[in-house]
């Protein structure tokens, strides 16, 4: 999995409360045999018509949001089916953290195992960050996940709190896996072991 | 200190460390692979550059997607399908595992080529990115579906995190009536103890009609623990297992046999081990059963009506009529009375040579109806081959069955193998869900037996009428 420490990029605002699961990825691109690719088809009944035309208004159709890699949104994110290619497409476009009052349970779980980094904040401090992201392309927002802020284009720092655990595997860039193979000398030993009393497995 | 089930020794010879959690990395023995949980798998693997930590663990075969006419060796129309098994293809070569491509005569479903190629046996640990995983413990094997990153998991660790389930054990006393089988054992089950009957355990089943049953029979008991609710179900080895292991391609030979058979003797659940839960059925109660409904819990005696809703209690009223309505049937209708249109033989539940052989017993100077479309789906190439070669294949062509390629098949139609909407199918598989062999059929989980019966008289019978 991909390391977080710090990111500095455009913010992109989605000032939406109940963005679902099919919202951010509608179920016609489950069936790709991808965790990539999907991206493109990120927040789609929003982001095309039915010709597949951008609809110029959506915020990431946008020439100064294009590029965001921080997303900035309203309550209960992510809410809906627990469906990993929610966070699968979020990342496939370029955005590695979002920040909300508050996120579905399984959503922000999968957001862990895909190197996201979801921030739930007061609602009075999401506010803040979401008039900041809407200055445009120009107002770049950083988050220090190390010491745990968020610094606006102002210089305004906002400090937010991280499951210790999390914010390790997030650092290290660990998932299940690289923390599983940390335990490698133990599988080993395992299948040395397991080698001489069942050799015929 | 009370004893240990056969779950609690399997479990910890495959313990590679204990977390003061409480979850545990269990070291897994086989890994299966099939086409539609593993792209994403595998793609992850290559993103973060790790490789399959042990290939020759490792079974990958395509079956869910497969076509089962005999000109799919030319491709897959459906593109989806196609790119799936495509993927598979290429997966497979590039990470060296073992693996049955379309073309192979060994090429079947998951479930039956892992016993058949002898990658099943007793003792094992052995994981799926699929629900019927449970199948392989007929064998002894502690044996269960996993989701896509779990695969993922398995194939770059060779453990997978878990958290240790209950025991329960499932004792079926005495012996079965004659006309009854394994599938009437396992509906039965579940007709008593739900689908959340066995949530948080895993099962052992156990007793004399248990012991009494083929290979073939208990892998058809333990296919559907899962719909029980169950992790897994256990069935304890002994010479039956033993023989049907004997000899398979991948079972050990020699010296390691002996040494195998040393171990695997040691397989059974200790007089004075603890139960969680126990349920006990006598078998000689045990009629043959359909589903009338649209969880495989809907199950009833061939010679019972379609049941009133009112007649349940809580949020299983609602359920039931939802399901009736589907199904399209009407309280107090005699099942015997339901026409059919469809007969499907095959799935990881019966699609062995046993179920066939019974099959062609059944059908033995009789024919299929009019009118209605009996298809049978062999569980792998080698069925089908053996079944040409003891005549089956020309008895039951002869009698109006079509004759299909090895997969998954009508099971959950995600080839072209589907019902048309109001279809009403006798089908040997395990789901009766809304949808599964096709949007808006009508599916009746029973027996081989059972299905041959409906396929000669266009309803759901009574085999014993036919004997
Ligand atoms: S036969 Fe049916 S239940 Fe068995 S693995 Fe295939 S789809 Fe699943």
């Amino acid at each position: 999995m991909d390391k977080f420490d710090t990111l500095t990029g455009i913010a992109a605002p989605l000032p939406l409360v109940n963005v679902d699961t099919d919202m951010i990825i509608p179920k016609q691109f489950l069936k790709t045999i991808k965790r990539t690719g999907l991206g493109v088809n990120l927040f789609d009944e929003m982001r095309y018509d039915d010709d597949g035309n951008e609809n110029p208004d959506f915020v990431l159709n946008q020439p100064g949001y294009r590029e965001a890699e921080i997303l900035v949104a309203g309550e209960n994110f992510g809410c809906g089916s627990s469906r990993e290619h929610a966070p699968w497409a979020i990342k496939d476009f370029g955005i590695r953290c979002v920040i909300a009052p508050s996120f579905a349970d399984i959503f922000f779980n999968n957001c862990f195992k895909n190197g996201i980094l979801p921030i739930a904040l007061p609602q009075e401090q999401v506010d803040l960050l979401m008039k900041d992201a809407e200055k445009g392309q120009n107002a770049r927002m950083t988050v220090d996940l190390e010491a745990q802020t968020v610094t606006t284009s102002d210089g305004e720092v906002i400090r937010f709190d991280i499951d210790p655990f999390r914010k390790h595997c997030l650092l290290n860039g660990l998932d299940d896996i690289a923390l599983t193979l940390e335990k490698a000398p133990a599988i080993d030993a395992f299948e040395a072991q397991a080698a001489q009393a069942r050799p015929w497995v | 200190m009370s004893g240990k089930t056969l779950y609690d020794k399997i479990w910890d010879a495959h313990l590679v460390h204990e977390a003061e959690d409480g979850s545990s990395l269990l070291y897994i023995d086989r890994h299966l692979v099939h086409e539609v949980t593993s792209p994403q798998a595998f793609e992850g693997l290559r993103m973060s550059g790790r490789k399959v930590r042990a290939p020759e663990k490792t079974i990958a075969v395509p079956d869910h997607n497969v076509p089962t006419d005999e000109g799919r060796a030319k491709g897959i129309e459906n593109e989806e399908s196609r790119i799936q098994v495509e993927a598979l293809d290429t997966n497979a070569r590039a990470f060296g595992v073992h693996y049955y491509p379309v073309s192979d005569v060994r090429q079947g479903i998951v479930h039956i080529i892992g016993p058949e190629q002898g990658w099943t046996l007793p003792g094992m640990t052995i994981v799926c990115g699929d629900s019927h995983t449970a199948t392989h413990g007929a064998f002894g094997a502690l044996a269960h579906g996993i989701g896509t990153s779990e695969v993922e998991h398995v194939l770059a660790t060779q453990t997978l995190i878990q958290s240790k389930s209950k025991n329960m054990k499932v004792e079926i006393t005495g012996t079965l009536p004659p006309g009854v089988t394994a599938k009437d054992i396992t509906l039965t089950i579940i007709g008593r103890t739900g689908t959340a009957g066995g949530t948080g355990y895993v099962i052992e089943y156990c007793g004399e009609a248990i012991r009494a049953l083929s290979m073939e029979g208990r892998m058809t008991v333990c296919n559907m623990a899962i719909e029980g609710g169950a992790r897994a179900g256990l069935i304890a080895p002994d010479e039956t297992t033993f023989d049907y292991v004997k000899g398979r391609p991948h079972a050990p030979k020699g010296a390691q046999w002996e040494a195998a058979m040393a171990w695997w003797k040691t397989l059974y659940s200790d007089d004075d081990a603890h139960w969680d839960k126990v349920v006990t059925i006598d078998a000689s109660e045990i009629a043959p059963v359909v589903t009338w409904g649209t969880s495989p819990e809907d199950v009833l005696p061939i010679d019972a009506v379609v049941p009133d809703p009112a007649s349940f209690a809580g949020g299983k009223v609602s359920a039931a009529k939802r399901s009736l309505d589907y199904m399209g049937l009407t309280p107090g209708t005699k099942l015997s009375d339901i026409a059919i249109d469809t007969v499907f033989i095959g799935s990881c539940t019966n699609g062995r040579i046993e179920d066939l052989r019974e099959v062609a017993r059944i059908m033995e100077g009789r024919r299929v109806k009019e009118g209605i479309r009996a298809m049978i789906v062999p569980g792998s190439g080698l069925v089908r081959a053996q079944a040409e070669e003891e005549g089956i294949a020309d008895q039951l062509k002869a009698a109006g069955f079509e004759w299909r390629m090895a997969g998954c098949s009508m099971c959950l139609g995600m080839n072209p193998d589907q019902l048309k909407p109001g279809e009403r199918c006798a089908s040997t598989s395990n789901r009766n869900f809304e949808g599964r062999q096709g949007r808006g059929g009508r599916t009746h989980l029973m027996s081989p037996a059972m299905a041959a019966a409906a396929a000669i008289t266009g309803r759901l019978t009574d085999v014993r009428d036919l004997a």
